[in-house]
């Protein structure tokens, strides 16, 4: 991967990305490691409730690292994405209501759907740059809401789909129920989505991604389709979503049009935000945060859930420029001289 | 066709009257984008309170209390688009995404704060001109007024821009701002007043759609999807062009509902997609607003 950094002839190369290096040191490792066994053990030390609050984090973290990889590594800033999480929750819904209640195969569908929603709105997003992207995703995941809302025949309306049947590993299989294993199953399932999704930005796709971020122009003067290269991201983006919306669907059975609008797109771009855009693992961290804080302080203060969540808003932008950095195309990088990448590319 | 369009003639003009408010809304969102260069997601909020004003001060359908809800709703606007501009200030040269972030945050409390006021329940609004007149099986007076309160909003916001000395502050500061505050006017000036112009039209358009959609805490983000879309099709910081999208929009929401109401979802983002692959820049948008 290195090698694969250093060649690499666009501007910002220079810069190699902090958590890269960084992640080289053994004391990173060793939280890493012990966090994963924190997280395979936690079933037999927490109550059900952290294990389910838990598991949730995990299928909201994936989400959020897919739309890291759209922001942060592409430099597509989306506010619609949540559309594709939904739809894969909802497509894992009626799958398991009227096909199978195999887990897997469930993903494998939803992952397909996902990423072609977002292959086929991208025709149209891509077209766009900037803030027209922004307005149009917008736009976009609002839509995909008054679908959910309207299609009442197949997504139950705005009740939802509620009762979807439990999750069965191996078809013919016995259904799984205990809270601990399915938690096991959305651990290990992230995992290796997680895994998928470090490998796709490690690879020469994902490099490439990073130079169009950084400089669309120089790209496509370097002979890259800038087009396939954005349409493969959003793929790549709605793919792993629509796997996270299963893998959600999975825990909390249930599935209603406000999984799929604006207000899941806007937290999960709170998190990558809180997060640093591009760095996937803390996209998980970020998940964390965001959702304890909602869930919990949102709670405390009389289900004000939303009212939380815009105080975040405000207070993360003025107070956490930092992890801004990279979020829009010609932004700022993490480089030692913050004023001078600003606003190049509009 | 003649008995297809008396048919739907009712149809029309509710798009028209639409078209008209979401002007109102669409051109504030997109003047305050060309000149100050902010994605104002709170612009929904503004209308709402817009909503709100006309809820408390005209429900029984008054003519005065509609009237003073309109000059109260236009303090109320201006002074949450100059709270707007000191909020957005300081993140300038922060990119786009920042700015939209702020602002969407600023949206949701502001819609918490309204439903704690008000409630969760939406509210009627009688229209303040009652009766019909007999156009396509009795149409009410108050839309008709409607329509033409919007049209000469439209000429008078075009002309202004367009004729005006400060209207050509405005289109220069969209142009180049550097080099407007290079020749010595001040452009705090001219991007504040675009902010409390912008809001305040979006809070007058808040009062006079009450009778329409009512008011309620989450009407911001339906009228704000829709002023996206508007100002998507229509082209980033042109009159003409918002007026043009509103207009379309207005007739997709209405004549598109009334006629396949169940791709009415479909029909607006169709409509977006169809109008971004054959002008990616909006109908009357230059490629330089699209970059």
């Amino acid at each position: 991967m290195s090698r694969l950094l250093a060649d690499r002839s666009v501007p910002g190369g220079a810069y190699l990305p902090r958590a890269l290096t960084a992640g080289r040191s053994v004391p990173v490792h060793l939280l890493a490691l012990a966090v994963v066994v924190w997280l395979v053990a936690l079933p037999f030390g927490a109550s059900a409730y952290t294990v389910g609050v838990v598991g949730r984090i995990l299928a909201f973290g994936l989400f959020v690292a897919s739309l890291d990889f759209l922001v942060g590594i592409a430099g597509l800033p989306s506010l619609g994405h949540g559309a594709f999480f939904g739809i894969g929750a909802y497509a894992a819904a009626l799958l398991a209501r009227d096909v199978t209640a195999v887990g897997p195969a469930q993903l494998a569908i939803a992952a397909a759907i996902g990423a072609a929603a977002a292959g086929v709105t991208g025709l149209v997003t891509i077209r766009s740059r900037g803030i027209y992207f922004v307005m149009l995703t917008l736009a976009i995941g609002e839509l995909a809401r008054q679908v959910a809302d309207s299609w009442t025949s197949l997504t139950g309306g705005a009740n939802g789909l509620a009762g979807v049947p439990a999750l069965k590993l191996i078809p013919g299989g016995g259904s799984v129920v205990i809270a601990g294993h399915i938690y096991w199953y959305v651990l290990a399932m992230t995992a290796l989505a997680f895994g998928l999704l470090a490998a796709v930005r490690a690879s020469a796709f994902g490099q490439a991604l990073k130079g169009l971020r950084d400089n669309e122009d120089r790209m496509r003067a370097l002979g890259y389709s800038v087009t396939g290269l954005k349409l493969a991201a959003l793929f790549v983006a709605g793919g792993f979503a629509g796997l996270a919306g299963s893998l959600w669907l999975t825990q909390l059975r249930f599935v209603s049009p406000a999984d799929v609008g604006f207000t899941t797109s806007a937290l999960a771009l709170l998190c990558v935000v809180i997060a640093g855009s591009g760095s996937l693992w803390g996209s998980f961290v970020a998940a964390a945060v965001v959702i304890v804080v909602r869930d919990e302080l949102g709670t405390v203060i009389g289900g004000r859930g939303p009212l939380v969540l815009g105080l975040m808003f405000i207070a993360v932008v003025y107070l956490l420029p930092r992890g801004l950095a990279g979020l829009v195309p010609g932004g700022l990088r993490p480089q030692p001289q913050p004023a001078l990448g600003t606003g190049v590319a509009e | 066709m003649t008995g297809w369009l008396s048919d739907n003639l009712a149809s029309i003009l509710n798009g028209v009257a639409l078209g008209c408010l979401l002007f109102a809304l669409a051109v504030g969102l997109s003047l305050v984008f060309g000149v100050l260069d902010v994605l104002n997601l709170a612009h929904g909020s503004l209308f709402v309170a817009g909503a709100y004003a006309a809820w408390r001060l005209a429900d029984d359908g008054s003519l005065a209390g509609f009237g003073l809800a309109v000059v109260l709703a236009a303090g109320i606007g201006g002074a949450g688009g100059l709270v707007l501009t000191v909020a957005t200030r300081p993140l300038a040269g922060r990119g786009h995404l920042d700015q939209a972030l702020l602002t969407l945050g600023i949206a949701l409390v502001v819609t918490e704060v309204v439903q704690s006021w008000f409630g969760r329940d939406p509210h009627g609004v009688l229209p303040p001109l009652a009766g019909s007149v007999e156009i396509g099986g009795g149409y009410p007076i108050y839309r008709l007024a409607l329509i033409g309160a919007g049209l000469a909003l439209a000429l008078a916001v075009d002309q202004a821009v367009e004729r005006t000395r400060v209207g050509a502050l405005v289109r220069a500061t969209v142009c180049d701002p550097d080099m407007v505050a290079a020749m010595g006017v001040n452009t705090l000036l001219v991007r504040s007043g675009a902010f409390i112009v912008g809001g305040a039209l979006a809070a007058v358009a808040g009062v006079l759609g009450a009778p329409l959609l009512g008011a309620s805490p989450h009407l911001d983000a339906q009228v704000l999807l829709l002023a996206l879309v508007v100002v998507v099709i229509g082209g980033l910081g042109s009159v003409r062009g918002a007026l043009l999208g509103a207009l379309l929009i207005g007739q997709v929401q209405s004549l598109g509902i009334a006629l396949a109401p169940r791709q009415a979802p479909f029909l607006l983002f169709g409509a977006m997609a169809i109008v971004l692959v054959v002008r990616p820049a909006g109908l009357l948008g230059t490629r330089a607003a699209a970059a």
